[in-house]
């Protein structure tokens, strides 16, 4: 019963991790896998490349923020939920805060296109009626970064969120109680009950998240930015995209792409040996 | 009656007031695009459009039902989605049935385990793929976006989370009157999993309608193109003419016509996914915890 997803894993994620040697060959299209081996020449062409660096250290500058923004903004949520007793009005925020997770990137990025274009785009018209000049959100260097932020936030927030109410909804409500026959106040209960209570969830996020530092969100990226933001916005993934996919330099565009998969692993192995260490997580 | 002290009722009211701009401020750009594609052209061209529409009109969404391509995109998604969804549940089903069985009872599991975990993993990563889906023979069919999604194995580890909470003695009652595994997932796992069934549905439904780049770069031409792939060309061509705006009056003439069709046209490409998902939240939210966070 396991044989077909044996063997389709075997074709689609194996054979490509096979297919990375072609890292390491002068790719040949004629005869495709079977190229002149070449060692780290592809390697050593790339990493000299200026915009490898670039997109690397763009990569890990977005993807830092968004992995702390990530913690910070559905943590609070959750506890600010948490506090809701109109369970109808709960609900409802609840749907409508999730609602953007599940709407693709095209559309969003035509959506923020929309909404922050410079002329007649609703946010930059309530801005300049309280006075302050157009922003350039998706065309300027150094706003763009934050735009990137921003809009993956406003996405994803909702959907951390279920996990951290979750956990909040597991706290033992007699912690609560004993808590306050001490003669502990809302905060106090916060600080000392809810939040260690959560503790251990944040945890695991966050170590999970250390895994995705090299993914900044090709589809994000790939839909938001233009030639004008390549110095602040361009990342990995769109640096192979274009190397591989547009120019077909297939051997140096999967010598990036093994770059960062190699990082990524290791970064992702040590996440869950620590998750494993810090909150007793298996993946299987 | 438990009084309610001053300082808790501000604490409320900014608690309030802050979830209910957050939860406004996730829709309001939907409709402030909703509103644009039933508004005026000209209406938008000026930026006097927020949340209602301005001299109502149907004429963008009349132009997209008389955009043959339009609509072959979107028949071209539905079918994605249900030969998709039934091509991943038919392998999914039976290989997390068998992967829900002990160590003693599944020969081989650790292997298995570490066999699918490895592709969470590490990946060949975009050309690698792209070169074996050519290999295969894939590019330019409908297959290409079928065959290499086959196999979530997220949701394959969540679906056999699911399977493992279930009762163990229904499946060995099942087994000791002789049914086959088959018989048995068939029978009686997969009527008592649907919670679990449900919410990677939802999850695969979602994936495959929001999949654009395997559709761009797998297939040949525009016309075999699904609804997101589609509207990806289409935007980036009106961003061509954005750019070519100020140089060319024509492009911009075409623009103004172009914006409230695009609204529309993203609208469009959102709505199944804002009606499919309000039915299957109250699984989801039981299956995203279950998967994400087990002890």
């Amino acid at each position: 019963m396991l044989l077909p997803a044996v063997v389709f894993i075997l074709l689609f994620s194996y054979f490509p991790l096979y297919g990375v040697i072609i890292a390491f060959q002068k790719y040949n299209p004629t005869t495709s896998f079977s190229s002149t081996w070449i060692g780290f020449q592809n390697f050593a062409t790339v990493f000299l490349l200026p915009g490898f660096t670039r997109a690397v250290v763009n990569t890990m500058f977005i993807s830092f923020m968004k992995i702390v923004a990530g913690i910070v903004f559905p943590v609070m949520f959750a506890l600010l939920l948490n506090e809701i007793s109109i369970m109808w009005l709960k609900r409802s925020i609840q749907t409508l805060i999730y609602l953007p997770h599940f709407i693709s990137w095209i559309i969003l990025g035509g959506v923020f296109k929309e909404i922050l274009s410079t002329d007649g785009g609703i946010v930059n018209t309530v801005l300049s009626r309280v006075g302050i000049r157009p922003v350039f959100f998706l065309g300027e260097k150094g706003v763009f970064p934050y735009t990137l932020l921003f809009t993956h936030v406003w996405k994803e927030f909702g959907y951390g969120t279920i996990v951290y109410l979750a956990a909040l909804t597991n706290i033992d409500p007699g912690l609560y109680e004993a808590g306050m026959i001490d003669g502990a106040g809302r905060w106090r209960l916060t600080w000392h009950i809810t939040l260690p209570g959560i503790l251990s969830i944040i945890t695991l996020m966050t170590v999970l998240s250390i895994g995705s530092v090299m993914n900044a969100g090709f589809d994000q990226v790939f839909n938001l930015y233009n030639t004008a933001v390549y110095e602040t916005g361009d990342i990995i993934d769109t640096f192979v995209y274009r190397m591989g996919i547009e120019q077909a330099q297939y051997s140096t565009a999967s010598a990036v792409g093994l770059f960062k998969s190699g990082v990524t692993a290791v970064l992702m192995i040590l996440s869950y040996y620590l998750a494993d260490r810090a909150a007793g997580y298996r993946v299987f | 009656m438990k009084k309610i002290s001053v300082s808790r009722r501000f604490f409320l009211a900014g608690a309030y007031a802050i979830l209910v701009i957050a939860a406004l401020l996730c829709v309001l750009p939907f409709i402030n695009l909703l509103a644009i594609s039933f508004s005026d052209k000209t209406a938008v061209a000026a930026g006097r459009v927020t949340f209602l529409p301005i001299q109502t009109t149907t004429a963008s969404y009349r132009y997209l039902i008389s955009d043959h391509q339009f609509l072959r995109s979107f028949g071209t998604s539905l079918l994605r989605v249900i030969i998709g969804v039934s091509v991943q549940l038919l392998i999914m089903l039976p290989a997390a049935f068998s992967l829900s069985h002990s160590k003693d009872q599944l020969f081989g599991r650790s292997f298995y385990a570490v066999y699918f975990v490895i592709t969470m993993i590490v990946s060949g990563g975009m050309i690698p793929s792209y070169l074996v889906v050519a290999k295969l023979g894939l590019i330019g069919s409908f297959w290409s976006m079928i065959l290499p999604m086959a196999v979530p194995v997220y949701n394959m580890i969540i679906l056999m989370n699911f399977m493992r909470s279930l009762p163990k003695e229904l499946e060995e009652a099942a087994m000791i009157d002789g049914a086959t595994p088959m018989k048995t997932l068939i029978s009686v796992v997969i009527p008592i999993s649907k919670a679990g069934i449900a919410t990677v549905m939802l999850f695969c439904i979602i994936s495959h309608w929001n999949s654009w780049f395997d559709g761009m770069i797998y297939l040949d031409s525009v016309s075999q193109y699904p609804l997101q792939s589609y509207l990806y060309a289409q935007l980036r061509s009106i961003d061509r003419m954005m750019r070519e705006m100020e140089t060319n009056y024509e492009a911009l003439a075409k623009l103004v016509n172009m914006r409230t069709t695009r609204a529309a046209m993203m609208f469009i490409g959102a709505l199944p996914m804002l009606i499919v998902y309000p039915f299957l939240q109250k699984y989801f939210t039981k299956g995203l915890v279950l998967g994400s966070v087990k002890g």
